[in-house]
């Protein structure tokens, strides 16, 4: 039967044509544009095995090691811990320290009056690299450690947990001077007793904790590490106090603003000026410059009038003045905040400082902490989002003075107050001090380079944690939802990111702090460019049901005919068997 | 930088001007105004400190190079013809035009992002203002500033005629001003108050203005931007007798803003001279003349910074009674309105008709019109008359629309002969636009911004012909220079256009039908392709089938 032979044939084509030129081309026209993303490469930096290298530099002064224990020497010795964070990320620490005996030039650096003279006198004969610490072991005799101890040493810190707001109140040390931090990358460490008949390892052995120590202070500390790693891991093993430190501290960023506000509520009787530029001149710029690997900042100010507190503050008839008692400080922002305007221009994280005078009717006003004390800087901070202080002026003019009263804002005072938050809020970590550790204060820069760098080590690590976690989670989003469309922009960007978060974990590695930060700056600010992408929330897409919903009426009639009569090819295919079967049976 | 020499840098001047208008209506102007003496575009050295002038303004403009900034938002359309010239004119919805700095280099980049800005801090859409509304006037915006740039690749004027200005518009505007909403004039902006006016507009002028240092050193030209924030509200009281500031405020005045330099309440007074026509209480000594609007006015002013200004009460509720009708209005000098003609959803015309009602002075105007990309314009069917006598254009300045990317541009200079109507008509064709562009409620039509008049107009005063007023001989003799023409600017109405709106479920019906079209030619396609023909066996006639099944019953062989 040709005819029907014929149908067949005509049938199989047409199923035939349907599913060889039909299909792919339904497929390639309602497909949407993928561009290639490097995934394998994203699901590598999605188990995290970080390595940070340290530079240690131990320099003996003379006096301290016998000859015959000197006589190995230089010599150094790589010292590796690991620690496994979580399932997915872990740390490898790699101390790598070097021994050698001071030089002569060393040497009379280290005969100057005081301790700061001779940190001074030794950043000017060698300056030491981003991310490395020094350590001169100095005899145990040597004059320069006690006198340091008298400049007692002022520290802030006290955490209310409850209220999340810190208090800043003075507190002195006065211990057994051990160790002294300077304001570069070196410290003193007055050696311990060493036995003459020890042989170097145990000299060396001896020393190892001391040195230990220096290093978690000067550069980074397990728990700093593990606390920066938040953005990825579970907080289950950190110690409150790094948990404190690091939620107080305003997430990494490329850029911060930074507002000064004066709120006069009263305009009517003050009128106060303030030199702000004059302030921020020399108090904060020198420690934003230093600052400037780490971020951009910018800073403005300005001035706002009838702005008032939030909260009432209520009249104490014992010391005649009016108190803000710790409770109510969280009630204070809100109201303010409205006022103060978000930044126009620029999408990064604001940092506020408000000075806040009181108005005539409601001065002098104090705050008050849990304890009832008055706090001496009058001052409060709210985790990353800035500090308020109040300046009382009542003093400052007589009952009968006419209205408005000009005054002159003491800006040295506020600065002080307000420099200390901003320290607090950017991260640099004013954790406690093992005990016997004299800590240089930072000086006119406001930062001392250790500080620097430990900021930058955690901020690193920081920055690497939260641009792997977008990768892998824009990743893990753009995988499931296949209707999403991605631009080659994209990819670009998630490219980029890709190889700057694999150079930045090189340099860590390869111990350059310096460009590790830069390179960890350009991931994080690729991923977000990426993740945050409009193109990516266009609406291209249509539920799959909605869709077949719409194909119905054209692929129903398509499909039945085809289906039906290949089955019935197939059946009729399967009978002629049975009958081939049947006859040759 | 001294303290005193920053405090001395900025001052803040606030002022309201009350005018009784002859329909019985009050006009009440605000106007803000902060000077500052300091230079946005310094090389190296931002601005940053900020102490009268509003930070947000100021980062605004720092950061985008803007020379010069003009928004207004406006609820309600303003009636010249009724209610004469307002003091700064604005059309209906919200007007941005803003003057770039010449070193700006991606001035496209630059406005997508500043209209975006914007939009953020007045709580308005702005945001919506894009490149298929944006033009670059050649000749009717001039920089209002001091200042010789001309180059008009520098501007960009849009205008958003459907946004609709309320409450949220309002407060972040109050929050530029140094004493918020707390002391000062600006107590008296209430919002449920203000919005039930039968027009309000807002607005924020910055310009730079120059200013000499020292008064000698003439070489030294700050750039200083002035900052004037202001509210024309007209409020619509015609049913009262008599009005008051807590009448229309539900607020009397008790202060001046402790920062401003000077705080000052003008009631015009020009139609009242012996109060036959109302009756002002507090009276006060001080009165003040100045030549507004090409008009010489008579103001009693209210000096809020002295403390007899407030009375005993130790508050100012300014009282107006009216005592006769409002009697007539000089008309406005010059006039536009504007309209569509036409029948169909296919094509249409626009007209806008330009009225200059100087009895013997001809004037040039500057026409400028903006017209979406989808009316698509056919400019040689442009024609402009006046008295039904062809008026050419002396200058004319026409920018094609290109599709989806840019509007029409037309601008013309023509000259208004006097006491005389002209008409410029020009015909369009409505486009189809596809499905994804058609607005929320596209069976409400289409905005078209309003054009804009621009116009040097002869001075009242120097038409004056009227020697009855007390004036020395010699004085009227030559019309002053700088009297005799003052620069208007009038809006026309928007217009509203229907354009052709399909069936918004077309396509969804389209791809059925299609879908079911081509599954039935391929049904047919693919049974004449598939399908055997067999010859069929003729069957039996059906008496014969019939009697077969009887036949089959009874067990009867059966008939072929």
């Amino acid at each position: 039967m040709p005819e029907k032979q014929r149908g067949r044939y005509a049938a199989l084509a047409i199923a035939a044509v349907v599913i060889v030129v039909g299909i792919p081309l339904w497929w390639k026209t309602t497909e949407t544009y993928r561009a290639w993303l490097p995934f394998s490469e994203i699901s590598e930096l999605d188990s995290l095995q970080l390595q940070l290298s340290v530079d240690i530099e131990v320099v003996f002064s003379r006096g301290t090691l016998t000859p015959e224990q000197q006589k190995k020497f230089p010599l150094s010795h790589v010292n590796e811990k690991e620690h496994q964070v979580d399932a997915k990320t872990g740390l490898r620490y790699k101390y790598e320290t070097r021994y050698r005996t001071a030089t002569i030039m060393e040497e009379d650096a280290l005969n100057q009056p005081t301790a700061a003279e001779a940190d001074l006198s030794l950043h000017m004969l060698s300056e030491s690299s981003c991310g490395s610490v020094v350590v001169y072991v100095i005899p145990e005799s040597s004059t320069l450690l006690p006198e340091v101890r008298f400049r007692a040493f002022v520290y802030f810190y006290i955490l209310k947990s409850l209220l999340k707001l810190i208090m800043l109140i003075p507190a002195v040390y006065f211990q057994d001077v051990k160790v002294y931090v300077g304001q570069r990358r070196t410290a003193l460490l007055r050696s311990p007793p060493f036995k003459t008949s020890w042989n170097l390892k145990e000299v060396l052995s001896n020393l190892d904790v001391e040195v230990e120590q220096v290093v978690s202070t000067m550069s980074f500390g397990h728990q700093d590490i593990v606390a920066a790693l938040s953005n990825r891991v579970r907080m289950t093993k950190v110690t409150k106090e790094s948990m404190a430190d690091s939620m107080r501290a305003i997430k990494s960023s490329p850029g911060y603003e930074i507002t000064f506000s004066l709120l006069n509520p009263d305009p009517k009787s003050h009128s106060l000026h303030w030199d702000i530029e004059g302030a921020v001149q020399s108090y904060i710029q020198p420690l934003l410059n230093k600052l400037a690997p780490i971020a951009n900042f910018s800073v403005d100010s300005q001035i706002l009038y009838y702005a008032v507190l939030g909260v009432n503050p209520r009249f104490d008839n014992s010391v005649s003045a009016y108190t803000l008692s710790a409770d109510s400080l969280s009630h204070v922002i809100n109201p303010v905040e409205a006022r103060l305007g978000s930044n126009a221009a620029s999408s990064n994280p604001v940092l506020n400082f408000l000075l806040y005078v009181p108005d005539a009717h409601h001065s002098p006003l104090f705050i008050r902490d849990h304890s009832k004390r008055e706090v001496p800087s009058n001052a409060f901070h709210s985790p990353r989002w800035g500090g308020i202080m109040v300046y009382n002026v009542n003093e400052m003019y007589g009952p009968e003075a006419e209205r408005p009263v000009d005054i002159n804002i003491n800006m040295a005072k506020v600065m002080g107050v307000f420099l200390a938050q901003l320290r607090l809020m950017l991260g640099v970590q004013h954790t406690h001090p093992p005990t016997g550790f004299v800590l240089q204060s930072p000086g006119s820069a406001g930062l001392a380079d250790w500080e620097l760098d430990r900021l930058l080590w955690s901020r690193s690590v920081e920055n690497i944690a939260t641009a792997s976690t977008t990768i892998t989670s824009l990743a893990q989003l753009l995988d499931q939802i296949g209707n999403i469309v991605i631009n080659d922009n994209i990819a670009q960007q998630v490219s980029s990111a890709v190889t700057s978060l694999q150079s930045a974990v090189a340099e860590l590695e390869a111990g350059n702090l310096a460009f590790a930060l830069q390179y960890s700056r350009e991931a994080i600010l690729a991923s977000e460019r990426a993740f945050f992408d409009p193109s990516l929330l266009h609406l291209l897409y249509f539920p799959d049901d909605q869709k077949f919903a719409i194909y119905i009426p054209l692929f129903l009639p398509m499909c039945v005919p085809i289906v039906l009569s290949l089955l019935k090819i197939v059946s009729e295919a399967k009978k002629r068997r049975a009958d081939k079967q049947a006859k040759s049976d | 930088m001294g303290i005193t020499a920053a405090a001395a840098r900025d001052e803040f001047q606030e002022e309201l001007v009350i005018r009784p208008l002859h329909s019985g209506d009050i006009y009440a102007s605000f106007q803000f105004r902060t000077l500052w003496d300091t230079d946005f575009l310094q090389e190296g050295q931002k601005v940053s400190h900020y102490r009268l002038f509003p930070k947000s303004l100021g980062q605004v403009l720092s950061k985008f190079s803007v020379r010069e900034l003009h928004i207004s938002f406006t609820q309600g359309f303003w009636r010249t013809m009724q209610w004469g010239q307002p003091f700064i004119p604005s059309p209906p919805g919200a007007e941005l035009w803003v003057w770039f700095h010449d070193t700006v280099s991606d001035v496209d980049g630059n406005w997508k992002e500043l209209t975006n800005v914007l939009s953020g801090i007045f709580c308005a859409s702005l945001n919506f203002i894009d490149l298929t509304n944006t033009v670059q006037p050649s000749a009717s915006f001039k920089p209002l500033g001091l200042g010789n740039a001309t180059d008009h690749r520098f501007l960009r004027y849009a205008t958003l005629p459907r946004e609709i200005v309320c409450t949220e518009n309002l407060t972040p505007w109050k929050k530029l001003l140094p004493c918020g909403s707390k002391a000062g004039l600006a107590v008296l902006l209430k919002s449920e108050k203000l919005f039930h006016s039968s027009f309000h507009s807002q607005a924020v002028h910055i310009r730079p203005v120059c200013q000499h240092k020292n008064g000698l050193d003439f070489a030294k030209i700050l750039d200083a931007p002035s900052f004037c924030i202001h509210l024309c509200i007209n409020c619509y009281l015609h049913l009262f007798t008599e009005w008051s500031l807590f009448k229309m405020f539900s607020r009397t005045l008790t202060e001046a803003c402790p920062l401003a330099t000077s705080s000052k309440v003008y009631v015009d007074i020009t139609d009242n001279p012996e109060g036959e026509l109302f009756e002002l209480s507090p009276a006060t000594p001080l009165l003040s003349q100045a030549v507004v609007l090409g008009d010489r006015r008579t103001y009693s002013v209210f000096d809020l910074t002295r403390a007899e200004t407030f009375g005993q009460l130790r508050s100012l509720n300014l009282l107006l009674r009216w005592k006769g009708d409002g009697g007539e209005m000089l008309r406005p000098l010059l006039h536009a309105e504007r309209y569509v003609a036409g029948f169909g959803l296919q094509t249409g015309e626009i007209h806008t008709v330009i009225y200059n009602n100087h009895p013997y002075r001809a004037f040039p105007v500057l026409l400028m019109d903006s017209v979406p990309w989808y009316l698509q314009l056919y400019i040689h069917t442009l024609t402009v008359t006046s008295k039904s006598r062809d008026n050419k254009p002396s200058y004319i300045h026409y920018q094609p629309a290109k599709d989806r990317h840019r509007p029409h541009l037309l601008e013309m200079l023509i000259q208004l002969p006097p006491h005389s109507m002209t008409e410029v008509t020009v015909q369009f064709e409505r486009a189809l636009l596809k499905w994804t562009e058609y607005t929320p409620d596209p069976n409400h039509g289409f905005y078209v911004g309003s054009s804009v008049v621009s116009a040097l107009v002869p001075s009242m005063v120097a038409m004056s012909t009227n020697f009855t007023q007390d004036q020395p001989l010699f004085s009227s003799f030559v019309p002053v220079k700088e009297e005799s023409s003052y620069f208007v600017r009038v809006y026309t109405e928007p217009l509203l256009v229907n354009l052709p709106t399909p069936d918004f479920s077309m396509p969804y019906n389209v791809i059925c039908l299609t879908c079911t079209v081509v599954a039935v030619g391929y049904g047919s396609f693919y049974n004449l392709l598939t399908r055997t023909f067999q010859v069929d066996e003729p069957s039996l006639p059906l008496a014969k089938r019939l009697a077969n099944l009887i036949r089959r019953i009874r067990g009867v062989p059966l008939l072929t």
